[in-house]
């Protein structure tokens, strides 16, 4: 039965429209002028009126014009073939909009999120009388690098009984593969792909566990000072140009995930070009096959449809999930979370909610928390494991941390990766600062070398301020030698080229390796006939090490220069001159 | 099928309501009162009244004034006739040319599509050695320059708009000052470039709300002519008006402001302008500089802070002089690797060097020791400050990135700069009296922080 409503005001991107029927609240309808159909979602019901935004522009849009109702919450369609798309914040396929409208968007042209046509071999798990529930195995095709299962829908609410399930074949992700019927009589038709809503998490799986086991990024101040989880969650927070789309591209690049899903959320569309672009061409050294292979991207730029924005999130933490039901760790990284915190105060200024702080809804901090709690590591039905660990960049106003944005995220989050605007204007990247950040994980390096690290890096600190006011000249040799190895530390370890092959990406038993050195340096007492002498000695100590971070672990030459680093430590250390 | 209506309900601040119907969201309308004839664009509809904004302002209204509503939203013609013409917010001639009605195109069009978009790879040479060697211009780029009022912004937009490589100018004036609009005009004419160009200009004595369908006028256009494959540079000055016109929409519409009275909605409303930069492949191409002035100095300003979120970089202009530290074109490594072998390796020494300066400078003013390293670097200071960043040198990248070496080569030896021997070795010029050093030492000073 289709439910119709009239349009009787329009505000920006939100329209009021009155409806004589029953109404859902995140239902989805359609405004339609002409032509055009206008996806849009209730987000307020009183009354006879229902409150919707639109995901599209609504220049044009009539009071008086009508509404579709469809009686679905906003959803995505879940099925093979999702990896290696690139879509909006709808979950349209672009680069198929882009073949059927050519260079722009077309307003409210939609298409299917997976190809109907295209054949996958389907081998099937379960058998006619089986009993299934929501998120039962039904079979596995494979998707590129992975074995994809195909579930039993996750919106079953009752158990069912296999009727019949069709033989190992060739099938498209519309053909049915199944049939199946519950205790009451109710028939399912079962195909390999069904649709989910994008607000409600995903549970169908036995518990939620606690993060413990690292995520490696292969970024070193990360895995070994701010560690992420499995299952975890994360925040980088840093003024604009500080560097965290660059440090979210290359943990999208190098990250130990099985799946990585990159939501591009109100930030520039030629930054999504780069990843774009570039991804088909580079190899996961972990599959030997297309980084692109492992990689969705969700793309609702600055200049799309702000209602559109804010679903984005939740349409790629949705796909996120569904991985995860499959035993894979899947990464997703969103940019910037604060254009989402936007759409949200958009939104609620025009529905005239009170607001709270800076504008922003007195919910904030529920829907970030909400957003947030969608990670973690679960124990599935079969007794594997998967995990959906969140990354999210917030763009706070004025570089501010004091921010609603910033604040309500730091309370949900497992880490912190604070970025500071001196770092990156000293060119010190990646820009994570030393001393602000935190991480409540675990890392993969013996946790007392990291204390030893830390104090130094905060004594190295007090002693630069300290040299700010009373220069060179008033500091003593000793605490000299403190603030020059808080420096190397920094230099050789902290930074790190993104851009360089072996550089940018340091394995966990490299970064063991290596951060045994650095501390033997940190540790050891010099002797030193002056300042000049010290500062010399480090300089040369730092290039050393630096050229060391650019050789790869197997190559001979990295022992060779490590035997050169050696021999200068040695030199100078007290040891050798009490000989 | 236009309707006329009779009966004005409300004026506040620039924005009426009338009680009408069947009319559509960011329709136009004319409003006729003794003042003359305005443009008025819909934005809220709530049941049969609807609210306008009137581009002319609101003073002398007459609630017996006829409102005319015009079936269309915001237009403005596209043709080859267009260049050399000027027009004002409306898109109506300002000068004495015809009015030009074919070929009527929408304005704030759709999106271009991200997955056809390419990564941009074509600089835009200036002859202005801090932008082409230190913050290489690329096309398709956007970027503002972030400046106090009072610096030769415009004197510098104009430069820019004559020495680049560019088939074509569009100038938005937002909230321009008279004598500025003649100030552009004039440059570009007497430069020969009046013309390629086209100006939409919204001086300080237009109504404020006016200038608000500047950049889109702007961009529109911009974005047909590329379509037929022109590299089109478009100018917006000052972009902070345009965002004091959102603002005092906002305000009026009674919306709830986030942060110093701007609407929450500035970034998105900003960024719908910028991400209209773009190359389009196989045809032409959007480059935007822009002007954001930053009230009092202040880069945390919502203005120049939400801009520098949305675009490629900045430019700090302070003192004259486009600023080293702080200005930023996130664009240049995709061109500066194929210009010249030496140009990333001036770039990034020169600076390394300059900062050093700087940290030297400090330490001067607080009295510290000046060493021979100290006085070395005073000296370069000065000289780079004189011979490359000054806004008055004009000079091709080739024979900028010489000239760094040759200031190199006065103040250092080589050496003491850290540059790769290979290239000291090809560009270290030999005329000086600097020595070759035996064995040149790696060793980078340490920069601090701060
Ligand atoms: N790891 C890095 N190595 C070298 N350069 C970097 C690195 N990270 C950032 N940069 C430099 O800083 C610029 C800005 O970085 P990025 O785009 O990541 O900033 P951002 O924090 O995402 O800014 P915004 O909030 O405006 O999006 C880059 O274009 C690059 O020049
Ligand atoms: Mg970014």
């Amino acid at each position: 039965m289709k439910k119709n409503g009239t349009i009787i005001g329009i505000n920006g991107n939100m329209i009021t429209v009155a409806c004589e029927s029953d109404i859902i609240q995140n239902e989805v309808g359609y405004a339609i002028t002409g032509e055009e159909r206008l996806k849009a979602e209730v987000i307020k019901i009183r009354g006879n009126l229902a409150f919707m935004q639109v995901f599209e522009s609504t220049k044009g849009l009539r009071v008086g014009d009508s509404v579709e109702f469809t009686g679905k919450m906003l959803s995505v369609r879940l099925g093979p073939g999702l990896l290696g798309m690139v879509y909006d914040g709808l979950q349209n396929p672009l680069h198929l909009l882009a073949e059927e409208y050519g260079f722009f968007l077309k307003r409210g042209a939609q298409m299917e999120p997976l190809d109907s046509k295209r054949l996958w071999k389907f081998t099937p798990r379960a058998k006619a009388g089986d009993i299934i529930e929501a998120g039962s195995l039904l079979g596995t095709v494979n998707e590129g690098i992975f074995e994809h299962q195909i579930f039993a829908p996750f919106y079953l609410r009752t158990t069912y009984t296999l009727k019949d399930i069709v033989a190992a074949g060739d099938y498209t992700v519309a053909d049915t593969i199944a049939h199946a019927v519950n205790e009451r009589g109710e028939e399912l038709q079962l195909s390999m792909n069904f649709e989910w809503p994008v607000k409600i998490p995903i549970t169908a799986y036995r518990e939620k566990l606690v993060p413990t086991e690292p995520l490696v990024t292969q970024t070193r101040i990360i895995d070994t000072f701010f560690p992420i989880a499995k299952g975890g969650t994360y925040c980088i927070p840093g003024p604009f140009g500080a560097g965290k789309t660059v440090l979210q591209q290359v943990t999208s690049r190098f990250a130990e995930a099985d799946v990585v899903i990159i939501a591009a959320c109100g930030e520039r569309a030629g930054e999504v070009v780069e990843t774009l672009r570039e991804f088909p061409e580079l190899t996961d050294p972990r599959t030997g096959k297309s980084l692109m292979d492992r990689t969705i991207i969700i793309c609702n730029t600055s200049s799309m449809p702000v209602a559109a924005r804010e679903a984005s999130v939740y349409t790629a933490a949705t796909l996120g999930e569904y991985y995860r039901q499959m035993g894979l760790n899947v990464l997703l990284l969103a940019d910037s979370t604060s254009r989402w915190a936007q759409a949200m105060r958009e939104v609620s200024g025009r529905l005239e909610e009170i607001p709270g702080e800076e504008a922003f809804p007195a919910y904030l901090e529920s829907r970030i928390a909400q957003f947030y709690e969608r990670a973690g590591i679960v124990e599935l039905a079969d007794g594997h494991k998967g995990s959906l660990t969140i990354g999210g960049t917030v763009s706070p106003a004025g570089g501010n941390f004091e921010e609603p944005v910033t604040q309500s995220t730091l309370k949900v989050v497992g880490a912190f990766h604070g970025l500071s605007r001196d770092r990156a204007n000293a060119r010190r990247f990646p820009s994570i600062h030393p001393l602000d950040s935190w991480s409540k994980y675990q890392s993969f390096i013996d946790p007392q070398l990291i204390a030893d690290a830390r104090t130094l890096l905060f004594k190295g600190n007090e002693i630069h301020q300290m040299m700010l006011v009373v220069g060179e000249e008033g500091t003593s040799l000793d605490d000299f030698q403190t603030y020059l190895k808080s420096e190397f530390l920094d230099a050789v370890y902290l930074q790190q080229n993104s851009f360089d092959p072996i550089d940018g990406a340091t394995s966990p038993e490299r970064q063991k390796y290596v951060f045994k050195r650095v501390h033997d340096v940190l540790m050891s007492a010099f002797v030193f006939t002056d300042k000049d002498d010290a500062r010399h000695f480090f300089n040369k100590l730092r290039q050393a090490f630096i050229d060391w971070n650019y050789i790869d672990m197997t190559n001979e030459k990295f022992k060779k220069q490590e035997k050169i680093i050696n021999a200068m430590i040695e030199e100078k250390s007290s040891d050798a001159k009490s000989l | 099928m236009q309707k006329v209506y009779n009966k004005i309900l409300s004026v506040t601040g620039n924005v009426i309501t009338v009680k009408a119907s069947g009319v559509a969201y960011e329709e136009l309308a004319e409003i006729t009162t003794q003042r003359g004839k305005s443009l008025a664009q819909v934005i809220k509809l709530d049941g049969d009244i609807v609210s306008l904004q009137v581009f002319a302002g609101s003073q002398g209204i007459a609630t017996n004034d006829e409102v005319r509503f015009l079936g269309h939203p915001m237009q403005v013609t596209f043709s080859d006739n267009m260049l050399g013409r000027i027009f004002n917010g409306s898109g109506e001639p300002r000068d004495k040319g015809s009015h030009l009605t074919e070929n009527l195109i929408q304005i704030a069009g759709p999106s271009v599509n991200p997955a056809k978009r390419i990564i941009p790879r074509r600089m835009v040479r200036t002859n202005i050695p801090m932008i082409d060697v230190f913050n290489s211009l690329v096309i398709s780029q956007k970027l503002p320059i972030f400046s106090v009022s009072g610096e030769p912004y415009n004197e510098l937009l104009a430069r820019i708009a004559l020495q680049a490589e560019v088939d074509m100018i569009i100038l938005g004036g937002i909230g321009l000052k008279y004598d500025q609009y003649m100030y552009f005009r004039q440059v570009l004419e007497e430069g020969g470039a009046l013309s390629r160009s086209i100006f939409f200009i919204h001086t300080a004595s237009d109504p404020i709300v006016e200038g608000l369908m500047v950049p889109d006028l702007c961009l529109a256009v911009a974005e047909r002519f590329a379509l037929k494959g022109r590299d089109v540079l478009v100018l917006l000055t000052d972009m902070t008006n345009f965002a004091d016109a959102l603002k005092e929409i906002a305000i009026t519409m009674e919306q709830v402001p986030s942060n110093r009275g701007y609407p929450g909605d500035l970034y998105s409303q900003l960024a719908a302008r910028y991400e209209k930069a773009v190359d389009f492949e196989g045809a032409g191409s959007v480059t935007i500089l822009a002007v954001t002035t930053m009230p009092g100095d202040d880069v945390t300003h919502p203005v120049p802070d939400n801009t520098g979120y949305i675009t490629e970089g900045q430019f700090y202009l302070r003192n004259g002089r486009i600023e080293p530290f702080g200005s930023l074109s996130r664009l240049k490594q995709q061109v500066n690797k194929s210009t010249r072998e030496d140009h990333r390796a001036i770039m990034d020494g020169m600076i390394q060097l300059y900062a050093q300066f700087k940290e030297t400078e400090e330490k001067r003013a607080m009295g510290f020791r000046m060493s021979t390293w100290d006085k070395k670097l005073l000296k370069y200071g000065a000289l780079f400050e004189s011979s490359l960043m000054d806004l008055h040198v004009n000079i091709p990248l080739e024979e900028a990135l010489d000239r760094g070496w040759q200031i190199l080569a006065e103040c250092f030896t080589p050496e003491e700069t850290g540059m790769k021997s290979e290239l000291i070795q090809k560009f270290w010029p030999k005329s000086t009296t600097a020595t070759p050093a035996a064995q040149p030492e790696v060793v980078a000073s340490p920069v601090s922080e701060g």
